[in-house]
């Protein structure tokens, strides 16, 4: 119908082209502007989270321990949705009120750090003891050994499943248009609202994420052999 | 150099060192024979604090540790620093080059400057002969190679006393040498070395004293020509006998 409609009526086809083309702009913009900052400032303050708290799972003291294993549970037991949501339709009602970015920041932080916790944690897990031995024999304190031998190990080990992660986030960022955040998403919503052509606009917009994406998938790439140089090819 | 006094490891219920006393002197090469599950490499990592032993003392060139209460961590690694250890598995740091990997220990542990670790982990590992090989990795290196960069590691921080855990069992015969070569270089420099082997050769050319363990104790000590060719105790002979069998194969 829709393709029927395009071909029989070059009228409608050009008005196609040319929404489309005027929406390019206003959606890179919201890209720019909103997706990727979230993307990147979220996956970095992330990433800290996880590292920490994929340390205080391991760690000897169980207190910590058992605090981790609280926060892990509530971010992935909850649906992300719903975790904005409390963030910022929610807080307002004890007196805490957020700017959408900064709640969407939050949300997405929070979200990194729990999922990408339990991918560091393994890739700790997965260095052999004998570093560690290793480590201690030269003199090392365990924050000098997790510095400067097991984490840059482990950082190789973990950088495929915290592709997924980031890619994942890049996607994600789309909820932030609940939460009134005029990222990507929300912009073609926007713009659609205005001239219903939704087929076209979360067209785009999904083209444009799925750009991202791999874009991304070849950076992956890139990492993936920087940090083989010193690993075997055989 | 290295004092020992009733020195018990357990493992849950199971006791793996049931009271070992050892006095080495400075200078001397002590070799520790015995047969698997002896206890003789879980008794050099508790030289090295890699296994806490669950009771009696340790004393290397002054500096005491005592296994009846819990040590703080700061003693644990004052008391790591007076000796150093060679794996049986090498445990090279395998993101680092072999200069680095010598490096590492007086740079970010002894906070020595970089242009003079470097220089001293150039010289060291030219004494063991890789200074061709200094900027190459763990994996591009032979396991002969790698033995010898995790010396010159273990003597980056100049030790007092080396300890040597089985280190050419993961060899490939033929690599064998080339890592005894650079040891009997250190014993015959006069350095402190505690070592655990099978190489009898080794032990027959090279130790001041050979101790044989069996179940957690000392059976029998001596000079290596006493252990070797005038066994006294039953065990020793019989342990002595199955190497001697297992060679003529």
């Amino acid at each position: 119908m829709y393709l029927n409609s395009i071909f029989t009526n070059p009228e409608r086809l050009e008005r196609l082209l040319d929404i489309a083309q005027s929406s390019f702009l206003p959606l890179l913009e919201g890209a720019i502007q909103y997706t990727i900052p979230l993307t990147l400032i979220s996956f970095t303050i992330g990433l800290i989270l996880a590292t920490l708290t994929a340390l205080a799972r391991i760690s000897t003291v169980k207190f910590f321990q058992i605090v981790a294993r609280i926060y892990v549970s509530i971010i992935r037991g909850t649906p992300l949705l719903v975790q904005l949501s409390i963030l910022f339709y929610g807080l307002p009602t004890v007196g805490i009120t957020l700017e959408p970015f900064t709640a969407a920041i939050l949300g997405f932080s929070l979200n990194v750090g729990a999922y990408a916790s339990e991918v560091i944690r393994a890739a700790i897990l997965s260095i052999p003891k004998g570093q560690w031995e290793a480590a201690n024999t030269i003199g090392m304190s365990y924050s000098q050994a997790l510095k400067r031998i097991i984490l840059p190990q482990a950082s190789r080990v973990s950088i495929p499943p915290l592709s997924n992660t980031f890619i994942s986030l890049v996607k994600d960022t789309s909820l932030a248009s609940f939460i009134l955040v005029t990222e990507m998403f929300r912009r073609a919503q926007e713009i659609a609202a205005f001239n219903y052509e939704f087929l076209l606009l979360y067209s785009q917009a999904g083209l444009l994420y799925w750009i991202f994406c791999f874009l991304l998938s070849l950076v992956q790439g890139r990492l993936e052999n920087r940090f083989d140089r010193y690993v075997s090819k055989a | 150099m290295i004092a020992i006094n009733n020195l018990h490891k357990s493992f849950g219920d199971l006791e793996v060192l049931k009271g070992i006393d050892l006095n080495v002197q400075k200078g001397q090469a002590v070799v520790v024979i015995g047969p698997s599950g002896s206890g003789k490499t879980t008794f050099l990592r508790c030289l090295n604090i890699l296994e806490t032993p669950t009771a009696g003392t340790v004393a290397i060139d002054g500096h005491m540790a005592d296994f009846s209460k819990p040590l703080p961590k700061k003693q644990i690694m004052e008391f790591r620093k007076q000796s150093a250890m060679v794996f049986q598995h090498y445990n090279l740091f395998p993101h680092m080059t072999a200069l680095e990997n010598v490096m590492e220990g007086p740079v970010t542990v002894q906070k020595i400057d970089r242009a003079e670790a470097r220089a001293k982990a150039e010289e060291l590992l030219t004494k063991v002969g890789l200074k061709e090989k200094m900027n190459e990795y763990p994996f591009q290196l032979s396991g002969g190679q790698q033995q010898r960069v995790g010396i010159a590691r273990a003597l980056a921080l100049e030790p007092k006393v080396m300890l040597f855990d089985e280190p050419t069992s993961a060899l490939d015969p033929e690599l064998v040498g080339e890592v005894l070569q650079v040891m009997k270089e250190l014993a015959q420099e006069g350095m402190t070395m505690v070592v655990v082997t099978h190489e009898m050769r080794f032990a027959k050319g090279v130790a001041d004293e050979v101790l044989f363990m069996d179940a957690g104790r000392i059976i029998e000590r001596g000079t290596p020509q006493e252990i070797f060719d005038h066994p006294k105790e039953e065990r020793t002979k019989q342990f002595l006998n199955l190497i001697q069998n297992a060679d003529t194969i």
